[in-house]
């Protein structure tokens, strides 16, 4: 299966809204990302950041709204996209090697030449002494590097990313803005959720804060990136 | 108000009659004597049971299907009122055989498939209470609901098929056990008394489960404000 | 279509993973013959009485077995959130399923197997005469005791007391499995042994029906 041409996607969500019991996690979320825009979402714990990504990653089911992806900025014709995600969580299984579980998750997704795709990959993130190497006895910082690679095998045009920097050090944030400034550099739309200031942070060309479920504020509608991103915790 | 208490007396009539239908209008059984005539309220019981929980299986697939609570208000109080049912043909059942045969139970294909269909349903009620966030509850235990209910002619499939292999003493009203024509309408009557009772019982469940749920609402919000 | 592939990729996987640390299979074999010889004190095995009880000794220990192993079907997949990764992965999730009763068969199928000649010398059984038969038994019991398990595996996955309920979940819901297997092997084991085309055809019914059922409402069995 030939991946997809990789031209520039948007994403749209409209009105979500995703209830757990009697706790609203996103209520009534609109938001219009156009392709190639680099967005940062800002929030305490539990502002709705993670379901929200989730959400766009089709892993977790809004109670209802739409989610919709399209190549132009507003209701376009849909497409069937798949995105990239990063979470907390590895996301790769602890008994296997790094070359073995890239190699499954390859394959899985249909990638052409599946081995050479994880050669460059493994070599990219600079895990191609340790591909042999069970998972469990990696680093917090090569982990994430792992699931960046997932995350990349299928060269999506959306990646999602969930406090990517959490447990990394200045090495690891350093690498992982120079990745994600390449890949923003190559048109891809990327959505990630931040703590605060950073070196990563600084690649976002707009930023949103989340606060209880909703968005408090927005740099497309006049907020000022530092407000955003260093909100005091309450 | 009032309208519940007609409803509620109607069904006390239709019950009243069927229970008098059962005592003298359905001839005298020659072997069993008078102990026979629990059957009209075993076997009503069994077959309104069934409707139950087939009632909770449509609830089921309609609440995988729409996601909306009242499929999974429904679908609870159905399986309650089914269990309430069945228990009764676990109880009777034993009371019939005693007398009859001398053993408090047989292992007849009703019973026994009547047993297993009540350990399923007490694991469906036992998973609900098992799963704390309740949209996750309403979905597994709709799954649940509906891989047990298509389980069920399974089970009674391959316990009278078991029962072929290995007689068992039975309960009068088995398939092929014969029965006079007037004890057929007896037993259809029961069976439409005992339906007006589980509509009853049901609509009283449905409701308490609504506001049940609205509570649970309303104690979320509180605790989230 | 991506589903086959899919599923023989993770399949892959399953195998390798089980075979690498062989946990469940030796916790398994291990239960069944604890669970074989304890049955042992409760009649006299005398050549009989052991052909009378022992099959349905067999399927009651092989099924509490299956309870057992089947527990960590999904919930090892919580580590790592491993299973997230899989949903983004795969084109359609019947895939997962497909991959994993496909391996809980086999890892049934082995343990069922390795344990056959030690209960047949144990209990006095003959099993030479019909092996094939019992392997044909054994697998279509194995497969519709994977299929339920599997699916409501991801359910314990997610509830409290998940080493309790998915015993609790999984025994009722398979006793016409438990029927069916012991009456075709008792007649297997028979003085003069014959085949139960009738139990046979209905576990293959069992099978299909619940596998239908398993790709119908399987993705909401994933559902977050």
């Amino acid at each position: 299966m030939t991946p997809l041409e990789f031209f520039p996607i948007g994403l749209r969500f409209e009105n979500i809204e995703k209830r757990y019991g009697g706790l609203l996690a996103l209520r009534r979320v609109s938001l219009a990302i156009a392709p190639g825009e680099c967005v940062v979402v800002a929030g305490r714990n539990g502002s709705g950041k993670t379901t929200l990504l989730r959400v766009a990653a089709r892993l977790v089911r809004p109670s209802s709204g739409t989610l919709s992806f399209s190549s132009q900025p507003n209701n376009g014709e849909e497409i069937a996209v798949r995105p990239g995600f990063v979470a907390h969580a590895t996301m790769a299984y602890d008994e296997l090697t790094a070359e073995e579980n890239l190699l499954l998750f390859a394959r899985l997704l249909g990638v052409a030449q599946a081995e050479n795709r994880v050669e460059t990959l493994l070599h990219e993130v600079g895990l191609s002494e340790r591909r042999a190497s069970l998972v469990r006895t990696f680093s917090r910082g090569m982990r994430q590097r792992v699931a960046i690679a997932r995350a990349l095998l299928h060269e999506p045009s959306v990646l999602l990313l969930d406090e990517p920097a959490t447990g990394l050090d200045p090495q690891g944030v350093a690498w992982l803005a120079a990745a994600l400034r390449r890949l923003h550099d190559s048109g891809r739309t990327i959505l990630m959720s931040l703590h605060g200031e950073s070196e990563i942070s600084s690649l976002g060309t707009r930023a949103i804060r989340l606060d209880a479920g909703s968005i408090a504020a927005d740099t497309r509608t006049g907020a000022t990136f530092r407000s955003i991103l260093t909100f005091a915790d309450a | 108000m009032m309208k519940n208490v007609l409803a509620a007396v109607a069904v006390f009539l239709l019950l009243g009659a069927a229970a008098y239908a059962s005592f003298f209008i359905a001839p005298t059984d020659a072997k069993q004597g008078l102990i026979y005539r629990i059957l009209f309220l075993h076997v009503a019981s069994a077959w309104t049971g069934l409707t139950a929980f087939f009632i909770c299986f449509i609830a089921n697939l309609l609440y995988v299907w729409r996601r909306q609570p009242r499929w999974d208000w429904l679908g609870v109080s159905a399986a309650e009122v089914g269990l309430a049912f069945t228990t009764v043909v676990l109880v009777t059942g034993p009371i019939w055989a005693h007398p009859v045969w001398g053993i408090w139970w047989t292992w007849s294909p009703r019973l026994t498939s009547t047993f297993v269909l009540w350990l399923l349903y007490v694991v469906y009620l036992m998973l609900r209470t098992l799963v704390e966030e309740p949209d996750r509850r309403a979905l597994f235990s709709a799954l649940f609901g509906i891989f047990a209910f298509i389980d069920v002619p399974l089970v009674f499939g391959s316990i009278r098929w078991w029962r072929d292999q290995h007689p068992q003493p039975v309960v009068m009203g088995e398939p092929g056990s014969g029965m006079d024509p007037i004890m057929y309408k007896v037993l259809f009557f029961s069976w439409f008394a005992m339906l007006a009772l589980m509509t009853l019982l049901l609509r009283q469940r449905y409701k308490l489960e609504a506001m049940r749920s609205d509570l649970e609402t309303m104690q979320h919000e509180l605790e989230e404000a | 279509m991506s589903l086959l592939p899919n599923t023989a990729v993770l399949l892959g996987k399953e195998l390798r993973t089980e075979f690498r640390s062989r946990e469940l299979l030796t916790t398994t074999i291990v239960f069944i013959l604890i669970v074989i010889v304890l049955f042992s004190f409760t009649f006299d095995p005398t050549s009989d009485e052991s052909r009378r009880f022992a099959p349905g000794l067999l399927w009651l220990a092989f099924l509490f077995a299956a309870s057992l192993m089947l527990q960590p079907c999904f919930l090892r997949e919580q580590h790592n959130d491993t299973l997230s990764a899989l949903r983004l992965s795969v084109s359609d999730p019947f895939a997962i399923f497909l991959a994993k009763l496909a391996a809980n068969t086999l890892f049934l199928l082995l343990t069922e197997l390795f344990l056959l000649p030690f209960f047949a010398i144990m209990y006095n059984v003959p099993i030479v005469p019909v092996l094939h038969w019992l392997i044909l038994v054994f697998f279509l019991a194995s497969l519709g005791i994977s299929i339920a398990g599997t699916a409501l595996s991801a359910i314990s996955a997610q509830a409290r007391m998940r080493e309790l309920l998915l015993p609790l979940l999984m025994l009722p819901l398979l006793t016409p499995i438990l029927v069916a297997s012991t009456e075709v092997t008792k007649a297997l084991f028979d003085r003069a042994p014959f085949v139960q085309w009738k139990g046979i055809a209905f576990l293959a019914g069992f099978d299909l029906v619940f596998l239908t059922a398993l790709w119908l409402f399987g993705e909401y069995l994933l559902e977050e």
